[in-house]
């Protein structure tokens, strides 16, 4: 288990951007995991992807680590930030593009400005 | 054994007797539930949704969890 810790501590410290998710960024194997891949796709936003459908104690080993019982998971500069619900919440209202800007992030601003134009 | 949308809204009221609870869904599977409590002004999202999480006692996803999907959103009160 603490392996399992460990692994993940040096995954989202060495990597700005991880995704956690079902199955990989080509090909999510779910539809929140597809749906979070494919905002920071359509962003432009580089990020690691982590299969967690791989690796059964990664599977566990992500929710304990968070303290959060589903995937996707979003990781930023070794933060969680949030799953599904969240991640789309701050996508809609602008806050997703604050945080990539606070951290540094590269994203493209119009492309999140058209997923807005496009749910409003 | 299939979950209903009453049983999650009774769940979270157990720990939040004064919220509004709205709970959509009736799959016995896919869940959207809204929950506005006056205990989550100043926590983030991610603390207020752990706090609704916790309040489900792990039927939230895992082997045994019934509940595959539950989208969350959560707020403290205008």
């Amino acid at each position: 288990m603490t392996d399992v810790k460990t692994q993940i501590e040096e995954t989202v410290k060495a990597n700005d951007v991880v995704l956690y998710m079902k199955g990989t960024k080509e090909m999510p194997q779910c539809g929140f995991s597809s749906r979070v891949a494919g905002v920071l796709n359509f962003m432009g936003v580089p990020f690691t992807d982590v299969n967690v459908l791989a690796d059964d104690s990664l599977r566990q080993g992500i929710k304990d680590y968070s303290d959060w019982p589903t995937v996707p998971q979003l990781y930023v500069k070794g933060e969680f930030v949030g799953g599904c619900d969240i991640i789309t919440e701050m996508t809609l209202s602008g806050e997703l593009d604050t945080l990539f800007a606070e951290k540094n992030v590269t994203f493209d601003k119009a492309a999140a400005d058209k997923i807005r134009e496009a749910n409003a | 054994m299939a979950i209903l949308a009453t049983d999650i809204e009774a769940l979270i009221r157990e720990t939040f007797p004064d919220a509004q609870i709205k709970v959509q869904g009736d799959d016995g599977a896919h869940f959207a539930a809204h929950v506005v409590d006056e205990s989550f002004r100043g926590k983030n999202r991610v603390q207020q949704q752990r706090a609704v999480y916790a309040a489900l006692k792990g039927k939230m996803d895992g082997p045994a969890g019934e509940l595959h999907a539950l989208a969350l959103t959560t707020k403290a009160p205008d």
